[in-house]
């Protein structure tokens, strides 16, 4: 492990451009934190402070002399690898005679920087859907291969969070390239960095870096305990699961539908949400045919539509399938939980859902295992 | 698959309609070759292809053809919405694009040495027929091979000339039935689980598979059971909206399965839990 003093952090992100890398990082847009192009350190939002609740976030400036005193708003890394909307294919001709001139799916290599464990997990779960399937996706392959992932530990998580019980944060274990971890080192701020890829390793050698002492490592893991600890909210993902299965016909689905305005923030915001669906097209000469992908979701009426109508035609069994599919389908699916505890569709959800409360009466009604009895 | 497929797996290929044929007033089958070089995909009896109309979308479609013959692909399909009215007015030597051949198929197998039931609804019987080639190809596989359909009218029977020959013959059963009639019809009436009991078949030694509506496969399981099948031995095709048919978009998921990569076949009991439950 090894130490850069905070200042030069900004010779990290010169390097990076300099080889040509798109860096993204976490900026202050319109009061939210986002993910976006930085032309350099100064860009990245800094001493920011975050106030989150269900249906709340307030951003505002930090009073302490922490960089990352943040975590981040509605936007996940998601749409940088799998964009909102996306071309599939363009055909030439007409239905008489037609050519696939697809193009080749190209992406610029990028570094993502401030990227947080909750993140660096969904980006894991997004591997396994879309390229380790029985067939990858050719969009998400491009914009993961050349991209580097270069983590922060969260110092200050917000009230929604809940990394914790999801065994995802807020210390980033793998999945990255570097992590930091905002610490004082010598009485100067300065990150702790841990390699975790060859790239990243390269990286360092670049970097005006120093091995850390016991001392700083110490320090790095108080960061991340004190974070843990801040955290309130929390989920048993295996409960959670029994809940879901036994609660299939619960009557609380109905008090969720009531409160549910079925507005899919949850599923954008979500990290690890990634249904699509198809929009076809042609110019107005009728030459040019194209195929888009656009995200969708599983609240969309029309999202489970076949010859006859809709099959989940009830906001109740739309919010069934988001709640059961994360956190109870996607064990057998995708072998974990499908949520990593961003707290995002918590802050996000306009009538304040917190899913971390509505999934303990699917709990608490559920069968206890005949381990949990003997306890 | 092909190389190609697999690097661009949502990209469909351009093939040729070599032959349209309309089944009854709102079915039709599409016989398709490549438009370039190179032969049909091989397939499986229960597979699909994502078949794509120039312009304006994609949907999947059910494989109705012989799978030994190599130079044509047949689909069957209905016009039900935007995507399949588009493709039912294609004619020959227009294009469309094909995407597969994708999902599982029927493991028929696991039945070699038993019985063979087919239980097929109205247009269930598409995804069967290539099953049928095959099981008749290898005849000798098999105990008995009985075929139930049911049909909603005589007028929407569909494949007749192969139901005509295949109840000529000495080393198969086929009953027919439909769900109403008029004069000229002096077959069964009713729903084809109601030919279940009189079926000529030995249920402990059956395998039994099932394509049409959910409440037909459901209705048809339950008498299966009550004759002494067992759950194990039935297996049903499902079917959900698809957009990608690979399992990426997520649309076609029912309780833990993916009907598009998992499917669409499942034996019955890993379906029974979500096949009761509304909405799902």
């Amino acid at each position: 492990m090894y130490i850069l003093e905070r200042e030069y952090l900004a010779a990290l992100a010169t390097l990076l451009l300099g080889r040509g890398y798109e860096l993204i990082g976490p900026k202050l847009a319109g009061g939210v934190i986002t993910y976006a192009p930085l032309a350099g350190i100064e860009e990245m939002a800094r001493k920011i402070r975050d106030a989150q609740g269900p249906g709340h976030y307030r951003s505002s400036p930090g009073e302490e002399d922490v960089w990352f005193s943040y975590v981040p708003g509605a936007a996940s890394l998601k749409p940088w690898f799998n964009p909102p909307k996306c071309l599939v294919c363009r055909m030439r001709g007409s239905a008489d005679e037609f050519l696939n001139e697809t193009p080749p799916v190209t992406a610029p290599k990028r570094a993502f920087i401030g990227v947080r464990a909750c993140e660096v997990a969904a980006l894991r779960m997004q591997d396994k859907i879309f390229l380790e399937g029985p067939y990858a996706d050719p969009e998400y392959r491009a914009r993961r291969e050349g991209a580097l992932i270069l983590a922060v530990n969260c110092s200050h998580p917000a009230e929604t969070c809940f990394c914790a019980s999801m065994q995802t944060g807020p210390k980033a274990t793998t999945g990255f390239d570097l992590a930091l971890t905002e610490i004082s080192a010598k009485g100067k701020p300065a990150f702790l960095i841990e390699k975790g890829s060859d790239a990243g390793g390269e990286l360092l050698g670049e970097l005006p870096v120093r091995m850390a002492t016991a001392k700083d490592k110490e320090a790095a893991i108080l960061v991340s305990e004190r974070a843990a600890q801040q955290i309130t909210r929390e989920i048993n993902p295996e409960r959670a699961a029994r809940g879901l299965a036994a609660g299939l016909e619960h009557p609380h689905w109905a008090t969720l539908e009531s409160r549910c305005m079925n507005c899919a923030n949850c599923t954008l915001v979500c990290p690890t949400c990634f249904c699509s669906t198809m929009e076809d097209s042609t110019s107005l000469s009728g030459d040019t045919a194209e195929r888009w992908r656009l995200w969708d979701s599983c609240f969309v009426s029309e999202f489970t539509y076949i010859h006859g109508g809709s099959i989940r035609k009830s906001g109740a069994s739309r919010y069934r399938q988001w709640l059961g599919h994360k956190f109870s389908h996607w064990h057998k699916q995708f072998g974990a939980s499908g949520c990593v505890g961003c707290g995002r569709c918590i802050a996000w959800c306009p009538a304040g859902i917190d899913i971390t409360r509505e999934l303990a009466v699917f709990e608490a009604s559920a069968p206890a295992t005949a381990r949990e009895t003997v306890r | 698959m092909t190389l190609t497929t697999l690097d661009a797996p949502m990209s469909p290929l351009p093939y040729r309609i070599r032959q349209v044929t309309w089944e009854n007033r709102d079915t039709f089958s599409f016989a398709l070759a490549p438009a370039g070089e190179g032969s049909c995909e091989r397939f499986l009896p229960g597979q699909f292809n994502m078949l794509y109309v120039y312009g304006v979308g994609e949907v999947p479609v059910s494989i109705s053809g012989d799978p030994a013959e190599g130079d044509m692909i047949v689909h069957t399909t209905r016009y039900v919405g935007n995507v399949t009215k588009a493709m039912s007015r294609l004619r020959a030597d227009q294009m469309i694009g094909v995407r597969g051949p994708l999902g599982n198929h029927w493991p028929a197998g696991e039945a070699k040495g038993k019985d063979l039931l087919i239980v097929a609804g109205g247009i269930g019987l598409a995804p069967l027929r290539p099953l049928i080639y095959e099981a008749l190809r290898r005849r000798s596989d098999y105990g008995k091979i009985v075929l139930l359909f049911g049909t909603r009218s005589p007028d929407d029977m569909l494949f007749r000339n192969e139901l005509r020959q295949w109840r000529s013959r000495f080393d198969m059963d086929v009953q027919i039935c439909v769900d109403r009639a008029h004069q000229d019809w002096f077959g069964h009436v009713g729903v084809v689980s109601s030919l279940i009991p009189r079926a000529g078949f030995d249920p402990y030694l059956t395998h039994a598979f099932i394509c049409g509506p959910e409440i037909m496969m459901v209705n048809t399981v339950e008498a299966l059971i009550k004759r002494g099948v067992s759950e194990e031995a039935i297996f049903v095709t499902m079917e959900r909206n698809m957009k990608c048919g690979i399992g990426l978009c997520g649309h076609c998921q029912l309780g833990t399965a993916f009907i598009c990569k998992d499917g669409p076949v499942f034996r019955y009991d890993e379906m029974a839990p979500w096949l009761t439950i509304r909405e799902m």
